[in-house]
């Protein structure tokens, strides 16, 4: 499964897991109106944390938080190389 | 006149100056704080309240600050309901804080308006203020261990003590903050606009981040506070940069390099600052280097706020403390010597002091406080778990999360398919009857757990 596979796939768990729904996801859908709440992003951090071996978010880094799924793939697809 | 009337809430709003250009701003529309010399917003009420005992609970937060306004030092007692508190605990509150009055946006539910006299609508008629007479008692309310809330008692002395007046500047600062101004960290933000002359845009738990960023930004915000998790949504807004602030503040959580350094390159144009308080302890102190943790230094410095540490417990003494828990046999709140006791463990590294969590374990989810014990007693109740320890996990979205490890009645539970099964059937259990951010993000079967020689279950540190 590639990177972003996984991390769209632990979107999709979540949501589903938390009741929440989740707008269709796109590169440009912003993760803020994706449906998922902080809670949400933090458990799906945590299963990718648990998955990638990588954590983007916890490591002291240069750059924005990511704004839009496709900047949010793109931090895993980076930490993960 | 007596001293108390010049150190009044409204005194010290209307000696901070530019009274005409500065308001209290909400989601549903603005006070200009000029307008509380004309009118009250308590309808009429404010003489029958001199000298009560007043429980403010109200909905939504413009209210609760209007009457904090106008109320202190003619109150004696200032009650601040928390936005969540239960309507069972309401009672308790009413009965302990001795509540003659209760100031309010709604309805009360029948376990407060039996007790009470005087409930007043926040509606506004004219009424001028009246004179000041009496030095108020403010009571902040924060989560117990267990059951009802602990009742802080501080003053408005010790509430604004941390706030060092600002020096002249070319016109009102614009605070704002994520926070509730119902809670201790809010509350600091609302009295550091009002004593020290500037304005406040408030939040609201309706409006989404990227909403209240906006209209944070249109009020020209200059000043803003969140903890960490607040902060780390805000970052992920695209309206994060409808802000452009002087001064950014963190409270309320562990502030971590990740968060500092982002915030730092999202507004690199403002003063960074994160500080360690409670409701207890009050504001221990600020650091603005902008690195994690505080410096070692600090410990055992002389000075107004005197710091130090006991088995590993951070310990804080100051005229920023509460002084005491109101209610019959609640505990003391200060040691012998006045130091309160944070329950906040530090580590030492090189120079510098590190949060590593809570003594009593305490979980704190973005925010939201959780009892480990509260969510084992869920998980231990399934009939094929022994035992459970309920751990935090950090995370840099929320500041942590929850997680269990969980040991079965049976041997044969504790691997391989039965053990997911029955991972699956405790997950259930806790989203019946547990709240959200209570809920284990993850449940770990384990064939053991570690016990004390004194036979309790070894509880590992964040």
């Amino acid at each position: 499964m590639s990177v972003k596979q996984a991390v769209l796939s632990q979107f999709q768990l979540v949501a589903k897991e938390q009741k929440k729904r989740l707008a269709p996801l796109s590169d440009d859908l912003v993760l803020l109106d994706s449906g998922l709440d902080s809670l949400c992003v933090a458990i799906v951090v945590a299963r990718l944390e648990d998955a990638l071996g990588v954590d983007p978010f916890g490591t002291a880094a240069d750059g924005d938080f990511p704004v839009t799924v496709g900047d949010f793939v793109k931090l895993y697809e980076d930490a993960a190389r | 006149m007596p001293p108390a009337d010049d150190r009044s809430l409204w005194r010290r709003v209307g000696a901070a100056g530019w009274l005409t250009e500065r308001a209290l701003r909400s989601a549903d529309g603005d006070v200009m704080l000029e307008t509380l010399a004309h009118r009250s917003s308590l309808g009429g009420a404010l003489e029958r309240l001199r000298g009560r005992s007043v429980l403010i609970a109200t909905r939504d937060q413009l209210p609760a600050a209007l009457a904090l306004i106008e109320l202190d030092g003619v109150a004696r007692r200032l009650v601040l309901a928390t936005p969540d508190l239960p309507a069972e605990h309401l009672a308790y509150v009413t009965e302990t804080a001795e509540i003659e009055a209760v100031v309010t946006d709604g309805p009360l539910p029948e376990v407060v308006t039996s007790r009470v006299s005087t409930t007043v609508m926040g509606t506004t008629v004219l009424e001028a203020p009246r004179a000041r007479s009496v030095g108020s008692e403010w009571i902040l309310l924060t989560s117990g261990t267990t059951g009802p809330p602990k009742m802080v008692v501080h003053t408005l002395a010790s509430l604004t003590d941390p706030i060092t007046p600002g020096g002249p500047v070319g016109a009102p600062a614009v605070w704002s903050t994520f926070y509730d101004i119902r809670r201790y960290g809010g509350l600091q933000i609302f009295l550091r606009a009002m004593v020290g002359g500037g304005s406040l845009v408030l939040s609201s738990a309706t409006e989404a981040t990227g909403d209240f960023l906006t209209r944070a930004g249109g009020s020209g915000v200059t000043h803003i506070s969140g903890t960490p998790s607040h902060w780390r949504r805000a970052l992920m807004s695209p309206s994060a940069r409808a802000i452009g602030p002087r001064y950014v503040r963190l409270s309320g959580e562990i502030a971590d390099q990740a968060v500092l350094d982002r915030l730092r390159d999202g507004y690199p144009h403002a003063s960074l600052g994160h500080a360690f308080a409670s409701t207890e302890a009050g504001v221990a102190f600020e650091v603005d280097d902008g690195r994690a943790g505080f410096p070692a230094a600090r410990i055992g410095q002389p000075g107004s706020v005197e710091l130090t540490i006991v088995d590993d417990s951070l310990r804080i003494r100051s005229g920023r403390t509460a002084t005491r828990y109101l209610g019959a046999g609640a505990p003391p709140l200060r040691d012998a010597d006045g130091f309160v006791d944070t329950g906040d463990m530090v580590e030492r590294r090189g120079d510098r002091y590190y949060f590593v969590g809570r003594r009593d374990g305490i979980i704190n989810v973005g925010g939201l406080k959780v009892h480990p014990e509260e969510v084992e007693a869920v998980i231990n109740a399934h009939p094929r778990v022994r035992v459970s320890v309920v751990r935090t996990r950090r995370s840099p979205i929320t500041g942590a999360l929850v997680v269990a490890d969980v040991m079965p009645s049976e041997e044969a539970d504790a691997a391989g398919a039965a053990a997911t099964t029955l991972e699956l059937e405790v997950l259930q259990r806790c989203r019946e009857s547990l709240a959200r951010h209570k809920v284990p993000a993850a449940i770990t079967v384990v064939p053991s757990l570690a016990m004390t020689a004194g036979g309790k279950l070894v509880r590992a540190r964040a």
